[in-house]
């Protein structure tokens, strides 16, 4: 069990700590304002250029005739805001989503490897949106419904069972967080399955259809699904802010957290309920966009030089813009104009970033 | 390497006998049924017999069993019935091959990574074969079963090298969460690098999808004959390691001290694994589940023997398979649920009740 003992941070900053605290903090909220100034490049970066170019009087020209009704530019217009525009919007609100979600589970199960996708979170979401798709021939919200619904129901699943005993025993919370881990790993295959299946009885044009939703993709962004995931995170994020104290505090190990007066099981089930449901709105939005929550928290911590949840918000709207400009506008040059889901390029650069966790992970504790 | 296992079998104590401390994480000695242990294995091989039986008999067309033995005792050609008999036989002797290929193999692989969640699926070898299946449809224009084999045979034992080499760097060796997560980091990756093909080309999707489910179904004898002679070897191979797997069990140092080389053990042992998971997933796909359930299940009847685990392992897992396959075949009437469907479905809730009893959790 020593993955789990590699604790968050233990390398992350300085050596000698004591001194550097306000420099490390100062760095922190540097780095932080700097990532936030990333994303809007991103953003504006995937909204403005690509196949389609807009300058940047061209787009206020558009954003403002689109407010006040004024006159439209033809073609410009459904371009920027029927298309690009929600698009980047939803790409940042799932990166958000997604590594916030990461970074608590990670955080919580202590544990870097814990990640909604590696602990099957995301196949729940999978096998129920595929029945959806090729079963009822669902389509739009139907599909990010049933999504929702599989992500949740799974999660209780898992839930159910790595707690089951352990939590009430020994009250040790690395045991339950490697439960955890290996319960979402065995349903995970098991749900793989199921929709393996349901591919082969779809028409053939269905199961495209579906492979695209399983790999995650903002191609079929629209304003109401923005709007949706909008208002989810209205709800969640304030969820999150009013957790993450206790959750320092439930860092230190579940028996000091008890000592110093927090209420270890029903915090653990908040954040899980929280974090679940972060991650369960963003796949409903896009489809489980692998490794996005997974690479979020230890890119920040590594940047930052601080487990930081506002700096893994960040990391994650980052990843999956930056993927997403590849996988809809240079990937298509290479590919003969298809558009990759942009999970499959955030899930390309997420395993080899996976096996390198591992080996420094086994180095440090040899 | 003769010199060395003599010298631990003589340490070793007689088949039957309980040392304290033997068995890595297996059962008390008062839950292992001890004696009588050949008598079980006679009872799985009749099993075994009666479930290939059932094979050849059952499917979507029903047959009178008298017709089933006039099939196999007095062909006649010209008989539609005794047509359909003969088409499951190849079937029914690649659910025996594979799923013995499955069991052998999630058994050696558990002792030599005293790991019990060790199992084909997990360990990315599935994913492997995958995309080196994708990149044979994509690439060369494979279409066929047969010609798929070769693909996934150097895909999957590929893929379950590199899982192992990453799971057991550090001091501590291939712990079950290391493996797990080297499987899944691993699976993930692969599955990327296979979805940029399978989502710009459909047909190389229309042609995956049906071997990615994993089944014995459709195969003729020439894919069972190609396949055989790799899943022979690594039989032989891992059939001959039940000493070193029970010394292999007791740790690293003990096994040392009792004259065992441990490198050279695990690298012939993972040399039979390697053959047997790739050789089953070349002959039926990916399979999971059979390799992690059948072990585990073994273990209430043998204890923490692995000579005997092993041959339990080769007669019980194909009758997984068969089973699988069987009722597979009747449940969806008039179309067929494939046998690696099955066996995830039979064995995911066996996989967790392992979880939950704390097997999985603090090894």
């Amino acid at each position: 069990m020593t993955i789990t003992t590699s604790r968050v941070n233990p390398s992350a900053g300085t050596p000698n700590a004591g001194s550097g605290r306000p420099r490390r903090t100062r760095l922190l909220l540097n780095r932080t304002a700097f990532l936030a100034a990333v994303v809007v490049v991103l953003f504006a970066v995937s909204v403005l250029l690509g196949s389609y170019t807009v300058t940047i009087p061209d787009f206020f020209r558009i954003l403002i005739a689109h407010l006040t009704g004024g006159e439209k530019i033809p073609g410009a217009s459904f371009i920027v805001m029927e298309n690009k525009l929600p698009r980047a919007v939803i790409g940042t609100m799932i990166g958000a989503a997604f590594g916030l979600a990461g970074a608590l589970f990670q955080t919580m199960l202590r544990n870097p490897l814990a990640s909604p996708d590696v602990i099957g979170i995301s196949y729940g979401a999978s096998a129920a949106a595929v029945t959806a798709i090729v079963v009822f021939g669902a389509s739009g919200a139907a599909v990010s419904a049933a999504a929702l619904g599989g992500a949740l129901g799974v999660a209780a699943i898992i839930y159910a069972i790595s707690s089951g005993g352990t939590l009430r025993g020994t009250g040790r919370g690395d045991a339950a967080g490697n439960r955890l881990i290996l319960a979402g790993v065995g349903i995970a295959a098991a749900l793989h399955a199921v929709v393996n299946f349901l591919m082969t009885r779809a028409d053939i044009r269905t199961a495209a259809d579906a492979l695209v939703w399983l790999n995650g993709s903002l191609n079929s962004a629209s304003w109401d699904r923005a709007g949706v995931l909008a208002l989810a995170l209205a709800v969640l994020l304030p969820a999150v802010v009013a957790l993450a104290g206790p959750l320092r505090i439930l860092e230190l190990g579940p028996d000091a957290a008890a000592g110093l007066g927090i209420r270890v099981g029903a915090t653990r089930l908040a954040l899980v309920v929280t974090a679940v449901a972060l991650a369960a709105v963003a796949t409903a939005a896009a489809g489980p966009v692998s490794f996005v929550a997974f690479l979020a928290g230890p890119i920040a911590r590594r940047f930052t030089g601080k487990a930081s949840l506002p700096a893994s918000a960040l990391v994650g709207a980052v990843i999956v813009l930056a993927a997403d400009y590849v996988a809809a506008n240079l990937a298509p040059l290479l590919l003969d104009g298809t558009v990759l889901p942009v999970g499959v390029i955030t899930g390309a650069l997420g395993a080899p970033f996976l096996l390198w966790l591992l080996v420094t992970a086994n180095r440090k504790d040899a | 390497m003769t010199d060395s296992t003599t010298t631990a079998a003589r340490q070793e104590p007689a088949p039957g006998t309980f040392v304290p401390g033997t068995g890595p994480a297996v059962h008390a000695p008062g839950r292992t049924f001890g004696g009588p242990r050949a008598a079980w294995l006679l009872a799985a091989v009749v099993v075994l017999a009666l479930l290939a039986g059932a094979s050849l008999a059952i499917g979507a067309r029903g047959l009178p069993l008298a017709t089933v033995w006039q099939a196999l005792t007095a062909f006649d050609p010209a008989n539609g019935d005794h047509a359909v008999v003969h088409a499951r036989i190849p079937r029914t002797v690649l659910g025996l091959l594979a799923g013995g290929a499955l069991g052998l193999a999630g058994a050696a692989m558990q002792g030599v990574a005293r790991n019990p969640l060790a199992d084909p699926g997990i360990l990315g070898v599935n994913a492997g074969a995958a995309l080196a299946v994708v990149t044979g449809i994509y690439v060369f224009g494979v279409g066929s079963l047969s010609g798929y084999i070769w693909f996934a045979f150097v895909g999957a034992a590929a893929a379950a090298v590199v899982v192992y080499l990453i799971a057991s760097l550090g001091r501590d060796g291939a712990t079950p969460v290391k493996l797990a997560l080297a499987g899944a980091a691993l699976n993930a990756g692969l599955y990327s690098l296979m979805n940029v093909i399978l989502v710009s080309s459909q047909d190389t999707l229309d042609r995956f999808r049906f071997w990615q489910v994993g089944g014995i179904a459709g195969r003729d004898w020439s894919v069972v004959l190609s396949g055989l002679p790799f899943l022979a070897a690594g039989a032989l191979i891992v059939l001959l390691t039940g000493r070193i797997l029970n010394s292999l069990a007791l740790g690293d140092d003990i096994a040392r001290g009792l004259g065992q080389r441990v490198g050279l053990a695990r690298a012939v042992t993972a040399l039979g694994i390697v053959l047997l998971c790739g050789s089953a997933t070349a002959l039926a796909g990916p399979v999971a589940f059979v390799g992690l359930v059948i072990p585990h299940a073994v273990r209430f009847l043998t204890g923490p023997d692995y000579r005997w685990i092993l041959p339990f392992s080769l007669v019980l897992a194909p009758a997984l398979l068969l089973g699988a396959d069987i009722i597979g075949r009747v449940v969806l009437l008039p179309g067929e649920v494939p046998a690696g469907i099955m066996t995830a479905l039979v064995g995911a809730p066996v996989f967790v009740w392992l979880i939950r009893r704390g097997k999985g959790a603090g090894l």
